[in-house]
């Protein structure tokens, strides 16, 4: 059903705008795939520590900072507290049922919070991104330079990422100790840091996911609430326990859902969530593992 | 001298006493075998060396008592390619080969050469993933990847489980290999007596968690309750 009159155009800049949508739901889905492969556990704390960090990169900047100075310093920050709410918080429940550690993650981020309301107050924040809203034209498709920012960003750090997981030691021992743990330790990988690690990482993506849609949104404590849970959605989608699915994922989520406000009358801005659920839903009735999600094979 | 010296081990899972002070040594360089019946506490024995079980006693190696850590057991220099083999399955051959050597600092393309030296299927079979393989390939991996650990001793559970006597010739000899090229020591658990004690110079044997005889390859065949037991004939 399409209401409006329809320009090729404007479905470019509709798949843009999806795209870089879907970059930020990517980039947030990957950090809760990573940690949900070496932990088995949704880190519903995931958004709060995103935009925690990305309040931290709005201080610095206040202080006189660049963005592009704040950048780094955030990421830095963001790995260090990631690591550190591993050892701390979730190290000594290690063996705990999922269950606990579900709950002290949903505390985690209802701590984080409360902190964020205590120290930067509950008002929405304009935060200065470091990419222009001009467009500029792509072929003929006049697209804003800070959607293309986004997405370079985000998908140059998915890349990185993944080289570093294929090529170095350091990242195969991170995915060794997701995958099986007992033999990690015996080729004398040291697992409980790699989880850790694992935290550093996730957080460190979030911070990114923060920093980039906070020009776009407004600042608030609860700004990465919707966008975590679109995140969630396309962790499900590309099969919870792949990193690639993640990305995939998101990206399509993000697309699907702008194409489906926009040109499906009825949905318009509201129905978008419950939209997106709903074609999850059926694509997990036909592949329960997600797009990506495999089962080991293994032959006896 | 003694790379390794097990001291009064015991070892428990729960409320189950597996080991009743285990006491065993393996020479610089020694081959030596643990014979038993299922239950007999093999493979514990070469657990509680590695730290994957909970143990009591001393375990000593190269002369320094053994932290219980299995990750810093492999640090220490001990490969322990256990029940199953402990291969990553979702992993790739290459990446199997490549954590073998994780303990230390080695250059893995020259390392992973000489293991294609001996498993040449390795090396046609390097991209795919390990869960893929044949039991018999995959014997051929947790060798390979010990070999990339390049470690003073190695302890091995059951080789020759569930293989055909062709693949488990291949894998005695590159054991062999390994002990004069690197001058490794082995501990080897090995449900079949006979294949155990040709190749090894002594051997122990467990009858529900204690040593009951020890001695030579040669004292162990003349032993007429071993014989009986153990060796069939």
């Amino acid at each position: 059903m399409l209401l409006y009159a329809f320009t090729w155009t404007e479905f470019a800049q509709q798949l843009a705008a999806g795209i870089r949508e879907g970059a930020i739901y990517a980039g947030l889905a990957l950090a809760l795939v990573i940690i949900y492969r070496s932990t088995r556990v949704i880190n519903f704390a995931q958004g709060e520590m995103a935009t925690f960090t990305t309040f931290i990169a709005w201080s610095l900047m206040n202080h006189g900072l660049s963005f592009w100075t704040a950048f780094p310093v955030v990421l830095v920050i963001a790995f260090a507290g990631g690591v550190a709410i591993e050892r701390v918080l979730i190290r000594p429940v290690e063996n705990a049922p999922v269950l606990t550690i579900v709950i002290i993650t949903l505390g985690l981020a209802l701590l984080l919070n409360g902190l964020m309301s205590v120290i930067w107050g509950g008002a929405n924040r304009q935060f200065n991104g470091p990419f222009s809203t001009r467009t500029i034209d792509v072929g003929s498709v006049p697209i804003s330079v800070q959607d293309i920012g986004i997405v370079a960003v985000s998908v140059g750090l998915v890349v990185l990422l993944a080289l570093f997981f294929r090529f170095t030691k350091l990242g195969l021992a991170l995915r060794a100790a997701a995958v099986n743990p007992e033999s990690s330790r015996l080729a004398g990988i040291r697992v409980g840091w790699m989880l850790a690690l694992g935290w550093g990482i996730a957080a460190v993506l979030g911070a990114v996911a923060g920093m980039m849609i906070a020009p776009v949104v407004f600042l608030d404590p609860n700004m990465m609430q919707t966008i975590l849970l679109y995140a969630f959605a396309a962790a499900v989608l590309g099969g919870l326990d792949s990193p690639i699915g993640a990305v995939v994922g998101g990206i399509l989520l993000g697309v699907t859902i702008t194409l489906l406000g926009r040109y499906v009358g009825f949905i318009g801005s509201t129905l978008k969530l419950p939209a997106a659920l709903l074609l999850i839903l059926v694509l997990l009735l036909v592949r329960p593992g997600g797009l990506f999600g495999r089962v080991a094979v293994r032959r006896v | 001298m003694s790379v390794l010296e097990l001291h009064n081990v015991e070892a428990r899972y729960g409320p189950v006493q597996a080991l009743h002070g285990v006491s065993l040594n393996v020479g610089d360089g020694e081959l030596v075998a643990v014979l038993g019946a299922n239950g007999a506490g093999k493979t514990t024995t070469l657990r509680a060396i590695s730290g994957t079980v909970r143990r009591s006693g001393d375990v000593v190696f190269a002369g320094r008592k053994l932290p219980r850590r299995p990750d810093a057991t492999a640090r220490a220099g001990i490969a322990h390619v256990p029940e199953g083999r402990g291969t990553f399955s979702e992993l790739s051959v290459w990446e199997n080969l490549r954590l073998g050597a994780y303990a230390r600092r080695a250059n893995v393309k020259q390392e992973a050469q000489r293991v294609y030296k001996f498993f040449p299927r390795l090396e046609d079979r390097r991209d795919q993933q390990a869960g893929t393989l044949s039991g018999g390939e995959q014997q051929m991996l947790a060798l390979g990847r010990a070999m990339m650990a390049r470690p003073k001793l190695l302890l091995l559970d059951e080789p020759s489980l569930g293989l055909a006597p062709i693949v488990v010739n291949q894998i005695f000899e590159a054991l062999a290999r390994m002990k004069t090229d690197d001058g490794m020591s082995v501990l080897v658990v090995e449900q079949n007596a006979n294949l155990a004690l040709a190749h090894a110079a002594r051997a122990y044997v467990l009858e529900v968690g204690n040593v009951v005889v020890e001695g030579t390859s040669d004292e162990l065949r003349a032993n007429e309750s071993v014989r009986k037991s153990y060796l069939g004939y």
